[in-house]
């Protein structure tokens, strides 16, 4: 079989040592937010782990719009790993946003438009995987997958502003008519700084596992191929 | 009139067809015999152009497909197991949507020709869903005959009928292909196909591994023709 | 990766201009054919109407629907009414072509394939359109309010628009799975929000008399969906249906 590539080693290598960098910066070099204490740190890995999040869902689209106009299988790889990758992310931007709602605005869940729009990103997500598993034959399998990967992705800029035209005209309840309502605050330098570190970490670390998840399904297909060899 | 050529279509990887070539002159009536799996099935729907090749090509009287199946789909006519019919429309309801479908010319007059063609014009404002199956299956002919194509293909039309209804239908099929088109029909039935026929080739495990004209066999030959086909691939 | 075939059937568009002649007749026959099967077996429509009276029914039961939280919550409840009992009637759409095998008798017609997406999405849209015309003096009448303004049936016309475009898409896929009935909600939801939001909130403006201006934005939402799904449908339709 083939084994790992030389360049995928070395992401490897640079990925570890980006986030090593990244978590001390977010612990040690970043400051301590005025208003909101400690846990705003959350903050720079919930909003990387969402850009990742958007990457992933923009690659299955484009994987999927590729498959549709070549019919090649590795395409679709391509395309089922993005989005697993997104949902894994994603679950991590909707868990620590709620971590770091809760000792805030003491609440889990605010119907953030970001947040609101990340969590039927992840329903969708989750309806990608269904629908795959509903269908025997590989070659529709990767066509329908394809097809809701890019109407799922156009969806979402719409419920992004459908969400937030939501929350203008008629805002939430719950405290929210405090000004760090939606999350924000200024950002000192040093805040600059982790935070766009941790964008680029993090899109680092996106690449080296969705790499990884592409290898592995191409090594799944091989065996699948081998497999039938041997039968017929 | 049809030319394929290393045709090769896979499933995922299963190989279904494997580097198939066919080739059919016009007015020939063909059937291809072959059992369960071997293909039969797929091969007639990559020709009605409902499924692509994955290698190969294909042509129907010189278009190619599936790049120029519109083209050539006006001449085609299918009948499958399958009715392909609406069973809450009367039988002159289906054949009218069908009309519409393909631009048939003076549709009225066209659909009382084909009903009385195959003998249905007594229960044409009967629902389909009232229909016997034999009686599908001749509405059928009349829907794949109805914008007068000059290719038919018929996907083991006999399936599901009984002694009366296969008769009535070999009759039907008798005269609808005595008009020179051409037919490619697959079938199960080595006597029904002897009837009709006017070649048989075999599809054995993905390729055609036996092709013969009628006049060079005699009906006693026939089975043990079809017995070293299959076993030859 | 061994080099498979290239998936569209790349018939120039051009073969059968849209809105020719041969076309706008394919498109009729298709759209006729479901009406006339639906208007003699009546399956899906009862199915439907039944259904979205059910659900209006334990929504009283459960929302406990008084006078004064009626009105902000009457739009909510058409349009959840509207979502379930139009996932029905897309499911049945297709149900109806794949049991029969007619959709192949479709694909081989010498039509363009948007024909056949753009009759089915128009058949859909007429048996949606029928349900809301049942469902809205059925609910005056129980909850003794007037549903019969202009803003609203507009409304209910482009969020219909809306919701079958990328339902007929997206049915005409799940029908195609194992899982077909239980799959479309699943896929059909969580991409039909912006409609049914943008539905609500407008029918909402227009139940309560707000300015036009607080309702412009979601008229103008929903029609942004409704152009951008019809568009992605009709391009993305031919590689659901042809194999």
């Amino acid at each position: 079989m083939e084994s790992k590539p030389q360049l995928l080693k070395l992401l490897d290598g640079i990925t570890l040592v980006l986030f090593v960098v990244a978590t001390a910066m977010v612990f040690f070099y970043a400051p301590t937010e005025a208003v909101m204490g400690q846990v705003q740190r959350v903050f720079y890995f919930h909003v990387a782990a969402g850009w990742v999040g958007m990457l992933s869902f923009l690659t299955a689209a484009l994987a999927g719009i590729a498959y549709l106009r070549s019919g090649r299988r590795s395409w679709d790889i391509v395309g089922l790993s993005a989005v697993e990758v997104g949902i894994a992310f994603i679950f991590i931007n909707i868990v620590t946003g709620s971590i770091w709602a809760r000792p805030i605005w003491n609440t889990w869940w605010t119907w953030d438009p970001r947040l609101t729009t990340a969590t039927i990103m992840e329903l969708i997500y989750a309806a990608y995987l269904l629908l795959r598993q509903g269908i025997d034959d590989p070659d529709r399998r990767a066509r329908f997958g394809a097809v809701y990967a890019i109407v799922g992705f156009v969806s979402v800029p719409l419920t992004f502003f459908s969400a937030r035209l939501f929350r203008t005209i008629h805002p939430v309840v719950i405290g929210t008519n405090q000004p760090g309502a939606e999350g924000q605050f200024d950002m000192t330098p040093k805040m600059v700084q982790t935070f766009v570190f941790s964008l680029i970490t993090f899109t680092f670390i996106f690449a080296d596992i969705l790499w990884r998840r592409v290898r592995l399904g191409r090594l799944a297909e091989r065996v699948e191929q081998l497999k039938l060899e041997v039968v017929q | 009139m049809i030319e394929v050529r290393k045709l090769t279509k896979r499933f995922g990887h299963k190989t279904v067809l494997r580097g198939l070539d066919f080739h059919v002159e016009r007015g020939e009536f063909v059937a291809l015999l072959g059992p369960n799996g071997a293909g039969k099935t797929t091969f007639l729907r990559i020709l009605a152009s409902l499924t692509r090749p994955t290698l190969g090509e294909v042509r129907i009287a010189g278009y190619l497909l599936p790049s120029q199946a519109g083209a050539v789909r006006r001449r085609m006519g299918v009948v499958s197991h399958l009715p392909l019919l609406y069973g809450d429309l009367t039988a002159e309801e289906n054949l009218r949507f069908y009309g519409r479908m393909y631009g048939v010319p003076d549709l009225e007059s066209r659909i009382r020709q084909v009903l009385d063609l195959v003998g249905l014009a007594h229960r044409r404002r009967d629902l389909v869903r009232a229909y016997s199956r034999g009686m599908q299956q001749r509405l059928a002919i009349g829907r794949a005959v109805l914008h007068d194509p000059d290719i038919l293909f018929f996907d083991e039309p006999h399936t599901g009928l009984d002694q009366d209804a296969s008769q009535m239908l070999d009759t039907v099929l008798r005269e609808v292909a005595s008009q020179g088109r051409t037919v490619v029909m697959t079938s199960h039935d080595l006597v029904r196909s002897a009837g009709l026929a006017s070649r048989f080739d075999v599809l054995s495990r993905g390729v055609i591994t036996a092709s013969a004209r009628r006049e060079v066999m005699p009906m006693e030959d026939l089975l043990t023709f079809y017995r070293q086909a299959i076993q030859a691939a | 990766m061994k080099t498979d075939a290239p998936l569209a059937t790349a018939e120039p568009r051009a073969l059968q201009p849209p809105l020719s002649f041969a076309f706008l007749r394919a498109l009729w026959a298709v759209i006729w054919k479901d009406l006339a099967a639906e208007l003699r077996s009546r399956e899906l429509l009862s199915a439907m109407l039944v259904f979205a009276l059910l659900v209006i029914l334990i929504f009283n039961f459960a929302l406990e629907l008084d006078m004064r939280t009626r009105a902000t919550v009457t739009s909510g409840v058409l349009w959840v009414t509207f979502a379930f009992a139009g996932t029905l009637g897309l499911n049945r759409a297709w149900a109806m072509e794949k049991d029969r095998g007619c959709l192949d008798g479709l694909l081989l017609a010498p039509v363009d394939r948007s024909v056949i997406y753009f009759g089915k999405a128009i058949g859909n849209l007429v048996f949606m359109l029928v349900v809301a015309a049942i469902v809205l003096p059925v609910y005056s009448v129980l909850y003794n309010t007037n549903l019969f303004m202009p803003g609203l049936l507009l409304v209910i016309v482009l969020g219909s628009i809306g919701y079958v475009a990328v339902g007929t898409l997206l049915s005409s896929m799940a029908v195609q799975t194992r899982t077909r009935d239980v799959l479309l909600p699943i896929l059909l939801f969580p991409v039909a929000i912006p409609v049914l939001i943008a539905a609500v909130k407008s029918s909402g403006g227009f139940l309560q008399g707000l300015e036009m201006a607080e309702i412009w934005p979601w008229l103008n939402l929903l029609g942004a969906y409704d152009v951008i799904f019809i568009a992605v449908a009709f391009m993305v339709f031919d590689f659901v249906v042809e194999e």
